[in-house]
């Protein structure tokens, strides 16, 4: 399984990754090795086996529907790009 | 003075031979004249400072705890309130954290001086520290070679004395890794052991804190700190939490000990395994047996592991998008823009590399045929282990192919350096615990010795390190240099 210059773009395009051109020849070629690699698993007959998310099968745990936390808006939004009016601020999305 | 241990620290605070600014002070000037190891990101000079005259008071009025006064240091993948966070990436380099990280509140509250925040590969994605936005760490041991990685800063920073321990993460070997190649003391704690809330993600179910010491002995009392459950991280497990320094001492009359053939085969260096062998005969005179077994999945632990780390890293690297924290691009045109180039410039290129092999694995048509995939060998590759252990008490094995490389030997290419995580990579897949301790060198560089365990059970790879400690010197050792 290799990978072309073209489905690099792809991916870079679903992950808003911005690769530069210059790359994509590289990354092409490192992901197909890695793809190449992943081949091996082929060799193991996993049919009757369940896919393990979590070393300890651990469900997620759940908790009462009670505020634990303070508000702390003011100081996530210090660190902020751009905030104003306590809304986080991006290029103008609709028209 | 720096080259002491936790224990005898404490003494000498408690005994008024020194006091937690004078030894913060000592530390502080061996950062500043070791600056070219390029270890550190961040040096708290001032909050160190301060903390150090904090534990001076309870060390007076009696409130001090082992660690109160001991000068560490955090990997800066821990969130520091007001301090910078940047995780080895320029995507962070502005990201002043606005929390602690459960760990650094813990051992905070132990009186513990934090001298600052420890050089690592980007997001902790890397075996040699090469990957750091902030430039490659040095190994005390040899300034051509790498120091390992990803906690490469924390492994070179203890190795040279510039702190007295630090904390790590594990994910692939990220703590093991570089101890072994800077010659000190790291163990990866079971998966849900030490809390992961503020610890930046990487891998979620396969990261792991622990601590990286001189010591056997000094990692179990930073462990004790560090350990525990945490309703903040949903994935923290609810076990109690042993004394893990009350059975350092126990005799290893009886112990088995299993060496996998597949963790000696080809690939390794046979200086390397000459070491090792010489480390498990010390193991014989203490009482221990060995048992020659077989992890026959061990093989598809590094394809299993560059399908899943990949997926769950491009997945919690999606928060980074340039719109509530972190690097922002100038002048975005339009959202999409701001996404793509923000990342873009934001990330370097193993993270890049990593975050196109994880969607790619989890993209429609792929899914089953990687990630599924990866699932299910990576439960055959536990089911190894839970046989191994039911049979031997501890396997043991390399940490590392071969002692630490030159400097930019392996960056060019990246599978290459995949595969340097051969013998570290399926402990975390099967989520137990593991140690490195260093064992003796391979042309003068060091060795470590993995030992690996039951799940929980790091109290007694603890006691099994400091059983060996106690007949050898190694851990002792100082980098020419570093005295």
């Amino acid at each position: 399984m290799s990978l072309t210059a073209e489905d690099v773009n792809k991916i870079a395009h679903l992950a808003r990754l911005g690769i530069d051109q210059h790359d994509v020849g590289a990354y092409a070629q490192d992901l197909s090795g890695m793809l190449e690699l992943m081949t091996q698993m082929s060799e193991l007959d996993t049919d009757n086996v369940e896919p393990m998310a979590h070393p300890m099968d651990q469900a997620q745990r759940l908790r009462a529907d009670k505020v634990t936390e303070a508000n702390n808006r003011d100081n996530f939004q210090a660190i902020a790009p751009q905030v104003e009016a306590g809304l986080y601020l991006v290029p103008k999305v609709i028209e | 003075m720096h080259s002491k241990s936790i224990t005898e620290l404490a003494h000498s605070l408690r005994a008024g031979e020194v006091t937690s600014v004078e030894l913060t002070q000592a530390f502080l000037n061996r950062i500043k004249q070791h600056q070219d190891l390029n270890a550190f990101i961040t040096v708290t000079e001032e909050q160190a400072l301060q903390q150090a005259q904090a534990a001076d008071v309870r060390l007076a009025n009696g409130t001090a705890e082992l660690l109160t006064g001991i000068p560490i240091a955090q990997k800066d993948i821990f969130c520091t309130l007001g301090v910078k966070t940047s995780c080895g990436s320029k995507m962070l380099d502005n990201f002043i954290a606005p929390y602690n990280a459960t760990v650094v509140e813990k051992l905070n509250n132990a009186g513990a001086v934090s001298l600052g925040k420890l050089n690592m590969d980007e997001f902790a994605m890397g075996s040699s520290n090469e990957t750091s936005y902030y430039g490659a760490v040095k190994n005390p041991w040899d300034k051509t070679k790498v120091p390992g990685g990803s906690s490469g800063g924390s492994a070179a920073a203890v190795a040279a004395r510039l702190a007295v321990c630090a904390t790590g993460t594990d994910t692939g070997g990220s703590i093991r890794q570089p101890a072994a190649l800077c010659g000190i003391t790291g163990l990866k704690p079971t998966y849900g052991r030490v809390s992961r809330y503020g610890m930046i993600a990487y891998a979620s179910s396969l990261d792991q804190g622990g601590p990286m010491t001189h010591s056997a002995e000094d990692a179990a009392i930073m462990l004790q700190a560090m350990a525990g459950f945490d309703a903040k991280d949903s994935t923290s497990v609810d076990v109690p939490v042993p004394d893990y320094s009350a059975g350092l001492n126990a005799p290893l009359t009886g112990l088995t000990i299993g060496l996998p053939k597949e963790f000696f085969g080809e690939g390794l260096d046979p200086a390397i395994a000459a070491t090792l062998e010489l480390a498990i005969a010390e193991y014989r005179k203490l009482g221990a047996t060995v048992k020659d077994i077989s992890m026959p999945n061990l093989k598809l632990a590094i394809p299993a592991y560059y399908v899943i780390a990949p997926a769950e890293c491009s997945a919690n690297l999606s928060r980074f998008d340039g719109v509530r924290y972190g690097y922002r691009c100038a002048n975005p045109v339009d959202l999409t823009d701001l996404y793509t180039r923000s990342r873009g410039e934001g990330f370097g290129k193993e993270v890049k590399r990593r975050i196109l092999m994880g969607t790619y694995a989890l993209s429609a048509g792929y899914y089953d045929a990687y990630y599924i995939k990866a699932q299910k060998v990576r439960r055959l590759i536990t089911q190894d282990f839970k046989n191994a252990l039911a049979e031997v008490d501890v396997i043991m094995g390399p940490v590392t192919p071969s002692t630490a490389f030159g400097i930019g030997e392996k960056m060019a290419n990246p599978i290459e350096m995949y595969l340097s995580d051969i013998y570290t990579i399926a402990i975390n897949l099967a989520g137990v615990p593991a140690l490195s301790i260093p064992v003796g060198y391979a042309a003068d560089m060091p060795v470590g010795l993995q030992i690996i365990g039951n799940y929980f059970a790091e109290a007694q790879l603890l006691n099994i390190a400091h059983q060996y400690q106690q007949l050898t010197a190694h851990h002792q050792h100082t980098p020419h240099g570093f005295a």
